[in-house]
């Protein structure tokens, strides 16, 4: 740690942050799967954005073509309505990704802003906000999610909102012992004692400062997002739409796992979510590689 | 709550039956055991009053069936299953993050490492799907049937079947809970692998691992004494509050293979607006997550003796 800081003093401006980019590169390259995982959410990104022109959705239900298998018309084969199944997985994602982000974005404002006022402000407050995070971990998260979704019709705002309530607890607990570990740094002593307002201290100085933390959580949160999501689209409790997790459960209420040229349509978005799933866990662990040093496994710094 | 069944058997009765509102609401009070005169906060205390004795009511939707009956019903093949699961997975998990620890050389390891990472991290219904794709759907090697008959697997156990056929029924139930357990085990087994593979890594690198090693001790020695016991120690904590979520974690699994638990009773409860089912459930999962998070916090006290608060007021150690 000291080299490097040595060493920024003598490298000037640019060249400094060209020596860290660079090094960044060579981490981020160092890292095979994580890499994997990049490409990966990238294809998935820019087939679901292209998908609407390049691929559009057959509207009409064509029997003549029930369960088709793979053939040169239909990658895929058709569904139980002779329907392209290759198109609606390049379509099904969008919604899927979209909502996991929204989810994540909010789920991680609400950590923040808790998890760092908690431990700023101290004393009662956060020995309360403490306990009643320890007593929401014990709220078993997807059967509540199901009795919810059994009352009222969520659509996928409310249900992106009611995500990240439910998971505020676990990212509070993170971000306010990241915090407790921040509060004795220099540079917030001298931010408190310029008297600068809360806001400054939560988003100008605390939050710049976990950024790596709060991007390692980003992910995590998009795959709790999804998993939640899917499993209630495959149950049937969400309105229906487009998307991996509804073409999951069609397949399952049609019967298309028992019909031997039908295995497509329900193995295709089984797959893509495998795959989406996967390439967030690989650049996860790759983010981890890249902001904690310790965990590297190559030896070679 | 939205479309409240009470409600909705007041105003059957009323337009089926042409009763006037005090005699569909006498009737409702009576058939779901409710004093609807009461003012709500009494409700909810004469509630909380019999549920502190055991008593969660009526089901709703077939009225007179107890909800601790049809709670007892199911919750033994939700054990079964996922508990059968979560042993399972925790001991081959073990030995295999032990060995990937021990042996980081030979070819094995990143094999071993890799499909962990990679099976820990697909969802556990779709594990299940695939499972039923590739064992009970596609046909292997010009067979003309799949591996194994998926359709009479579906259920706890084949109809009809009870205690009295003696093995026979043992053996039908374990060949029902084939795949949930396989499920349960492949969907937990790579998590796992990777804990005990990080926390025997990191004992290892440990100041009284390297000084046991120097002072000469043999090396099964060290392996129980010094890694093995500071090895499983995240491991037994991991446990305990995995049996917390061994009730909740089941619902998608159950409704997969049809299999009659706790999961898919809650489902069903769902489907048909079964509020007191629900809330016995709830009720139950969450209970069991509380009692298993004490378990996990009174076990690692036992286990780590470094834990533990000292009453005569020497405070060095900690």
């Amino acid at each position: 740690m000291t080299k490097t800081n040595q060493e920024s003093k003598i490298l000037t401006g640019k060249d400094y942050w060209l020596k860290k980019l660079k090094n960044a590169f060579r981490v981020i390259t160092s890292d095979k799967i994580g890499l994997i995982g990049f490409f990966l959410l990238l294809i998935i990104i820019v087939i679901s954005l292209l998908a609407p022109y390049v691929f559009p959705l057959d509207t009409r239900s064509d029997p003549t073509k029930i369960f088709q298998p793979p053939s040169e018309d239909h990658l895929l084969g058709t569904d139980h309505m002779g329907r392209d199944i290759w198109a609606q997985i390049a379509n099904g994602g969008r919604n899927l990704l979209l909502l996991a982000v929204i989810t994540a974005v909010i789920s991680i404002l609400i950590g923040i802003v808790l998890g760092t006022i908690s431990p700023l402000i101290g004393g009662k407050f956060d020995e309360v906000l403490l306990f009643l995070a320890d007593v929401w971990l014990t709220i078993p998260r997807f059967p509540l999610l199901v009795v919810l979704s059994g009352f009222f019709r969520l659509s996928s705002l409310v249900l992106a909102l009611i995500l990240a309530i439910l998971s505020w607890a676990g990212l509070y607990r993170n971000i306010r012992s990241e915090v407790l570990s921040l509060k004795e740094r220099d540079y917030l002593e001298a931010a408190e004692m310029l008297d600068l307002s809360m806001f400054h201290l939560i988003f100008k100085e605390i939050t710049p400062n976990m950024m790596s933390f709060i991007s390692l959580n980003f992910t995590l949160m998009m795959r709790h997002a999804i998993y939640a999501q899917v499993g209630l689209f495959f149950l049937g409790l969400l309105p229906m739409e487009v998307n991996w997790g509804v073409m999951l459960n069609i397949a399952w209420a049609q019967g298309a796992i028992y019909h031997p040229d039908a295995t497509m349509f329900i193995l295709a978005p089984a797959m893509a979510i495998s795959l989406l799933i996967l390439s967030l866990v690989w650049i996860n662990r790759a983010l981890e590689n890249l902001f904690n040093p310790a965990l590297r496994t190559d030896k070679s710094d | 709550m939205p479309s409240n069944p009470v409600d909705i058997y007041i105003n059957q009765m009323i337009a089926q039956y042409g009763m006037s509102m005090s005699e569909a609401r006498a009737r409702a009070s009576a058939l779901y055991a409710l004093d609807l005169d009461a003012p709500l906060i009494q409700q909810y205390f004469s509630y909380m009053s019999r549920m502190i004795r055991g008593d969660m009511g009526q089901s709703i939707r077939s009225p007179g069936v107890r909800v601790s009956w049809i709670i007892l019903a199911r919750l033994p093949w939700t054990l079964f299953t996922v508990g059968t699961g979560l042993i399972l997975s925790c001991l081959i998990g073990v030995f295999l993050g032990t060995i990937s620890a021990f042996r980081r050389d030979k070819w094995y390891e990143p094999i071993i490492t890799g499909t962990s990472s990679i099976i820990s991290a697909i969802p556990d219904f779709l594990i299940g799907i695939f499972l039923i794709i590739i064992f009970g759907i596609i046909t292997w090697f010009g067979r003309s049937e799949p591996l194994i008959p998926i359709h009479s697997m579906r259920g706890t156990s084949t109809p009809g079947m009870s205690w009295d056929d003696g093995i026979f029924y043992l053996w039908d139930i374990l060949v029902h809970g084939f795949l949930p357990i396989t499920t349960y085990a492949l969907a937990q087994i790579g998590m796992w692998v990777l804990l005990m593979k990080g926390s025997t890594t990191s004992t290892l690198n440990k100041d009284y691992v390297r000084l046991a090693e120097a002072r000469g001790l043999k090396n099964s020695k060290i392996m129980s004494r010094y890694v093995s016991r500071n090895a499983l120690l995240p491991i037994a904590t991991e446990f305990a509050m995995r049996m917390g979520f061994i009730l909740g974690g089941s619902l998608i699994i159950e409704q997969l293979f049809v299999y009659e638990g706790l999961g898919l009773e809650l489902l069903n409860a769902v489907h048909n607006r079964d509020y007191p089912v629900m809330q016995g459930i709830f009720l139950v999962i969450t209970s069991c997550i509380v009692f298993a998070n004490l378990f996990a916090e009174l076990l690692y006290g036992i286990l780590d003796p470094r834990t533990r608060i000292r009453r005569s007021g020497s405070n060095d150690q900690n």
